[in-house]
């Protein structure tokens, strides 16, 4: 099939982005990020507490970890549920031990279901983010403005109902969004985003909405991507964070603030046999000179006034 | 090449035994070079209707954002290691990126590095171009790299690594001397044109970063391992006729925070090794056909 001439016209070919959400920017010419306490590098770790209904759906796509089998999938089912009931408790345990405060980025359904592991997750002085009702609220093109807005509503909603707390960051489940989103979430109010995977620091957005921070969470790092999609061991996942530190840490010295983020999955990391390797990760990051732990929240605190 | 043949005709079978000898400068053994991919990606480019830009409907937000961390994060980082270790880049350039982010592009320059084309985007594929279509994107890949950089570009990665049947002859009659996009040797080979003279550029997609992580799944030590193992034995081949090592990149991968050490590892130890001519494609295919004019004919 040959082609339409107007495959060889380039409408968006100026200097600058092909589109207007933010500028291009080099990470190593702006003014250096200073952390609170003139800390070097914050690790910021999003746990994600998700809850798969064992009827799925596949609009607009059906979401990473879901249902696999013909139903009823009781292999799939039980074993996310297991990070909600189990691995999680071994995370948070494993936090309490280093002193971490964390953001937990909690389906908004899960939250009215489990209300005692919201308590818990509270109580122990970790934020609540949102990220979407339940794992069949996926957002993609295709998906309505008007729903995808009750989507983000009846998310925040949710989660204030049963942290007590309106959140005031978002991630979107698989990061998938629409062109809608940035706009939309900028329009519900809340500070930031995690979705954008193209900086290892927070930067503004600007939409029709007004301004949103997107703070990167990296999903190369992801317990999901090390763990999962490219199979490697636990021990290995702890070498390459604690490369990633390294190389951070050392940038820092030159180049100001720098940001180590893990995105962690109860069901993947929270399993019995997995969980020394992460201890001795958080043991090993909390000893580093000049590491601290922080929340999305308190991350998008200590940059907004230093952005231009 | 012969278009509808099962046989390409693209070059002559010539065993890998008993070749004569390929000679590089004051005696090395292997040539290796260094090609990052600075490439700009689309968010919403248009449908061709043989290849999908992105897997998910657009936008496709970690597809595309993750990609977009080579110019903000990526490029500085790996440029560094590289420029540290003594390695000039050979750029496969997405060359809308002289347009989209400058900076990268004379960054790289002002580095000493050379640059060749992989196409206007890559989002645009050459699948299912006319002649007409294809010239225009040859053109303008010449006309683009000369305006930003003032180099006349030597060699051609096709966009995405998509062909058309007549991609090479069209590139030879343009007065390009290699091509990235045949594997089938370690040393450089003569292929069959239409008119002008062209040589294959051994690449390599078995050792690029993108196989490495996502085809062969690697940790970044294991990568770094498999680089050093592709080093050490094309090095010691060379000996007997000289070898050529690519190590093609994309700052999107090499450049994260959790694989940039180990693979500046990989640039020190080729380094401190001693047989390693450390050069860019061009330098390569230049002394190929200064020195071995004979054995850059001859095919198919």
């Amino acid at each position: 099939m040959t082609l339409d001439p107007s495959y060889l016209d380039y409408a968006h070919r100026r200097q600058g982005m092909d589109h207007d959400l933010y500028p291009w920017s080099n990470l190593f010419a702006r003014e250096p990020i200073a952390w609170p306490e003139n800390r070097q590098v914050l690790t910021w770790i999003v746990i994600d507490l998700e809850w798969f209904p064992i009827t799925p759906s596949d609009t607009p796509f059906r979401a990473p970890g879901h249902m696999q089998t013909a139903y009823p999938d009781y292999r799939h089912y039980t074993s996310r549920d297991y990070g909600n009931r189990v691995g999680i408790y071994r995370l948070l345990d494993a936090l309490a031990k280093v002193g971490a405060k964390v953001s937990v980025a909690a389906n908004a359904t899960l939250a009215a279901r489990y209300p005692a592991l919201i308590a818990d997750v509270v109580a122990a002085g970790h934020e609540i983010i949102a990220h979407s009702t339940d794992m069949n609220g996926t957002i993609a093109s295709g998906l309505p403005e008007d729903e995808e807005r009750a989507l983000i509503a009846e998310s925040l909603d949710g989660i204030a109902q049963a942290a007590g707390t309106r959140p005031t960051g978002w991630l979107s489940i698989a990061r998938s969004q629409s062109f809608n989103t940035p706009a939309l979430l900028a329009q519900a109010g809340l500070t930031y985003m995690c979705d954008w995977v193209n900086d290892d620091l927070p930067y503004r957005m600007t939409t029709p909405s007004g301004p949103i921070l997107n703070l990167p969470l990296n999903h190369e790092l992801s317990d999901r991507q090390i763990l999962n999609v490219q199979q490697q061991s636990m021990a290995s996942y702890r070498q390459q964070m604690q490369d990633a530190y390294a190389w951070l840490s050392n940038e820092a010295k030159t180049h100001g603030g720098r940001m180590l983020t893990l995105n962690l999955t109860p069901y993947i990391t929270g399993l019995p046999y997995r969980m020394a390797e992460f201890e001795r990760l958080l043991g090993w990051l909390a000893e580093q000179a000049g590491h601290g732990f922080a929340t999305g929240a308190q991350i998008a605190a200590a940059v907004a006034p230093q952005l231009d | 090449m012969r278009e509808g043949e099962a046989d390409p005709g693209l070059y002559d079978y010539r065993p890998y035994r008993d070749r004569p000898r390929i000679e590089w400068p004051d005696g090395k053994t292997v040539a290796v070079w260094v090609s990052p991919n600075l490439e700009f990606y689309e968010l919403d480019p248009p449908a061709n209707p043989h290849r999908k830009s992105w897997a998910k409907p657009h936008p496709d937000v970690v597809g595309y954002a993750h990609r977009d961390y080579a110019n903000r994060v990526g490029h500085w980082r790996m440029a560094d290691v590289m420029s540290k270790h003594g390695f000039p880049g050979s750029v496969s350039l997405s060359v809308a990126l002289c347009q989209h982010v400058p900076d990268v592009v004379a960054d790289a320059n002002a580095r000493g590095w050379e640059f060749f084309s992989h196409g206007i985007y890559n989002t645009r594929y050459s699948y299912g171009m006319d002649e007409a279509q294809e010239r225009a994107i040859i053109e303008d890949s010449i006309r683009t790299v000369r305006d930003a950089t003032g180099q006349t570009i030597k060699g051609w990665l096709a966009p995405a690594l998509t062909h058309t049947t007549r991609t090479l002859d069209l590139i030879a009659e343009y007065g390009l001397s290699y091509t990235c996009d045949l594997y089938h040797d370690d040393q450089p080979m003569p292929v069959a044109t239409r008119a002008g003279q062209l040589i294959s550029m051994p690449y390599s997609l078995e050792v690029n970063d993108h196989y490495g992580f996502f085809i062969y799944n690697m940790s970044p030590r294991e990568y770094a391992r498999t680089l050093i193992e592709q080093y050490e034995r094309l090095a010691a081949e060379g000996a007997q006729s000289g070898t050529v090592m690519c190590i093609p990149l994309h700052s999107y991968l090499i450049g994260q925070p959790h694989r940039i050490g180990p693979f500046e590892d990989v640039l020190r130890h080729i380094a401190a090794d001693g047989r390693a001519w450390i050069t860019r494609s061009g330098d390569i295919a230049d002394h190929f056909l200064t020195h071995y004019p004979e054995r850059a004919r001859g095919a198919a």
